[in-house]
């Protein structure tokens, strides 16, 4: 019985195609902005929280740059000038409550497999055996298949999962491949960590990293973890202060950032939440411009078939039914109108992404299954509320008059 | 008639009175009307314009209610009831024919066939079973799929036949049935009417000011002022004879 509604419902949409173009035009200007925006958003949540969920929850780190270094494209990024050093390391690992301190080398280089290019996040890692164990605790930088890179060789590799995605051949653990110009062992895989940017990388020793980029003696990130029994703040704190004298900086204008994890990702979730929030309210006045754009047209629609609904009538419809029919037609507009705006926002997204990477080179939008089945049955539910009214003076219809009607 | 005295009516009106509240002004469209048609007739209710017979018709077909009076069909007292079973009598028991046709634009043939049986939720299937073999029973098994643009008027009336006959009802009620159609079609209209009276047994109720029409019926009920004036037997001309 239902879907005969529907049936109905989408001949009386097909009658006037125009009208309904216009219509649904209000509905998914709205549904664009929220799924294009709120998947961006998304996308930068998540990509930090992956983060930092991947370093966990004892482990700080210290990057070049001041505060908002992270906003103005990542640690290690060349926008900054600021650098870390042997010597700040060295300072590091002095600063009591420290179990371990790791300096860690960043750069983007290309990697060519049988003759394909593709650029890829290059990790130096340092290959001592401390260093290795503490960094093996955060999934980041973990070894899945075949083993570390021994200690002192300065041509091993590890490769994540995606790596080669997107080149013709995928060489795996034992296979050779060629970076910046220079050849490889593969000697094992990371894990998967589910962020595109880590999944991506290649990790080599940082000697050679660090050689290769013509970068000797500079860290992009330090990764310090706390030993137990110790307050991470406490700690954090301390290394600044040690860092500032070391660096001679004062208080308020440090050339080096210390994050906790924690600290970032509340900051982050408080902004993108705040933004969620300001979006939701502009959408919703978006959303309830497009409903009263369906209430204009459902109105007319009902007068238009005043006629029918007198036939409609006559032949057994009950109130309930065409009250139902109308309803379900607005729910459609709305609904179509959501279906385009989903599509349209996701376009959106890509388009956002795109130019986003040119700022933050891991950032990917994300988009969940629930946005999109909210943002459609949103849609759906603005229409038919939307439709309410029309479709209950429809359905109040006296059928003499109706029938009348010319 | 025979029957009159042993049958009880399918349609009976009881002192029927119609007021409707024009601004100041009441119309009373029906005044104190009294009427008994019976099963498996075939009546004329005929009348000059504003003489009050579609108001008859639209209590008839359960449109409306009476201000006063009672109105049964089939023992049922239609002033009583609730809009949702006036909406259930009209789907099950009652078929309408109208002058102007009424079909759904945006349907098919076939589909308007099968609207009134999806209102009383018959399954898809038997719905459409249903659809074919009434549009094949009035001649427009070749158009089932076209729109009512796509047909002529006698086309469309003959849809409107089968989409009367959608849910099998006891009582057809055919308003002015031949007023937009041209003598001809006119006439393969009524045929198409009196075989349903004859061969299916349905009472049918029309409507209409065409006097040449009043030779297919049995009985004219003929409407002055919103009373009936006279309710006479009529020997049908053309067909009767036809068939001694």
């Amino acid at each position: 019985m239902i879907e005969d509604y529907f049936r109905l419902a989408v001949d009386g949409i097909k009658q006037r195609k125009l009208r309904t173009w216009l219509t649904m035009m209000g509905v998914f200007v709205g549904i664009i902005a929220v799924v294009s925006l709120i998947s961006l958003g998304q996308g930068l949540q998540k990509l930090i929280d992956d983060q930092f969920k991947a370093v966990g929850g004892d482990v700080l780190i210290v990057v070049p740059g001041g505060k908002g270094s992270f906003m103005a494209g990542g640690s290690g990024s060349d926008i900054i000038s600021a650098k870390l050093h042997q010597s700040d390391l060295d300072v590091i690992k002095k600063v009591k409550g420290i179990d371990e301190a790791v300096g860690i080398f960043r750069s983007t280089g290309t990697l060519e497999v049988y003759d394909k290019k593709k650029s890829i996040p290059v990790f130096g890692l340092p290959t001592d055996l401390k260093s290795q164990k503490s960094l093996s605790k955060i999934d980041l930088y973990r070894v899945d298949d075949g083993r570390y890179i021994k200690q002192g060789s300065r041509y091993e590799a590890q490769i994540g999962v995606e790596t080669c995605s997107g080149l013709d051949k995928k060489p795996g653990v034992g296979d050779k491949i060629e970076l910046e110009g220079h050849v490889f062992h593969i000697v094992g895989m990371n894990m998967k960590t589910g962020n595109p940017f880590h999944d991506a990388k290649v990790t080599i020793p940082i000697e050679t990293g660090q050689k290769i980029f013509n970068k000797t003696d500079e860290y992009s990130l330090i990764i310090v973890r706390i030993q137990k029994g110790f307050d991470i703040d406490t700690v954090g704190e301390r290394i600044e202060e040690r860092l500032r004298k070391h660096r001679d900086v004062s208080e308020g204008e440090e050339d080096f950032t210390v994050q906790t994890p924690q600290n970032i990702v509340e900051v982050f979730k408080d902004i993108v939440n705040m933004v969620t929030l300001v979006l939701s309210g502009i959408a919703g006045i978006s959303l309830m411009v497009g409903g009263v754009g369906i209430m204009t047209t459902m109105y007319t629609s009902v007068l238009e078939r005043t006629r029918q609904i007198g036939v409609m009538k006559a032949v057994g419809a009950r109130n309930s039914d065409i009250l139902l029919m109308f309803v379900i037609e607005a729910g459609l507009l709305g609904l179509t109108g959501g279906v385009i705006g989903v599509i349209l926002g996701l376009g959106m997204s890509k388009a956002g992404e795109y130019f986003a990477r040119i700022y933050i080179e891991d950032f990917s939008v994300y988009v969940s299954l629930e946005l999109v089945v909210g943002a459609l049955m949103f849609s759906f539910i603005v229409g038919c509320i939307s439709g309410y009214l029309p479709a209950r003076q429809a359905s109040k219809m006296h059928p003499v008059d109706a029938l009348r009607y010319r | 008639m025979a029957e009159e005295g042993t049958r009880e009516p399918i349609i009976e009106l009881v002192d029927v009175w119609k007021i409707y509240q024009m601004g100041e002004v009441q119309v009373k469209a029906l005044r104190g009307l009294s009427l008994n048609i019976y099963p498996h007739e075939f009546v004329a209710v005929m009348g000059p314009s504003g003489s009050g017979k579609s108001t008859l018709m639209n209590m008839i077909g359960c449109l409306d209610v009476p201000t006063k009076g009672k109105v049964y069909l089939e023992n049922r007292d239609i002033s009583q009831l609730h809009e949702s079973d006036l909406a259930q009598i009209r789907g099950q028991i009652i078929g309408f024919v109208f002058q102007t046709f009424n079909l759904m634009p945006g349907l098919t043939a076939l589909e308007n066939v099968m609207l009134p049986m999806t209102f009383q939720g018959t399954d898809r299937r038997d719905r459409e079973k249903r659809g074919r073999n009434l549009l094949t029973l009035v001649g427009l098994g070749e158009r089932m799929n076209h729109k009512p643009t796509e047909l002529s008027g006698g086309q469309q009336q003959r849809v409107a036949i089968a989409r009367a006959l959608a849910n099998d009802p006891d009582v057809i009620l055919a308003d002015e049935p031949t007023g937009n159609l041209d003598s001809k079609t006119g006439k393969e209209v009524m045929d198409m009417l009196t075989q349903l009276h004859e061969e299916e047994g349905k009472t049918i109720v029309m409507v209409t000011h065409d006097q040449r029409l009043s030779t297919y019926v049995e009985r004219i009920i003929q409407i002055m002022d919103g009373k009936t004036t006279e309710s006479l037997n009529h020997n049908r001309g053309g067909i009767e004879d036809d068939e001694i």
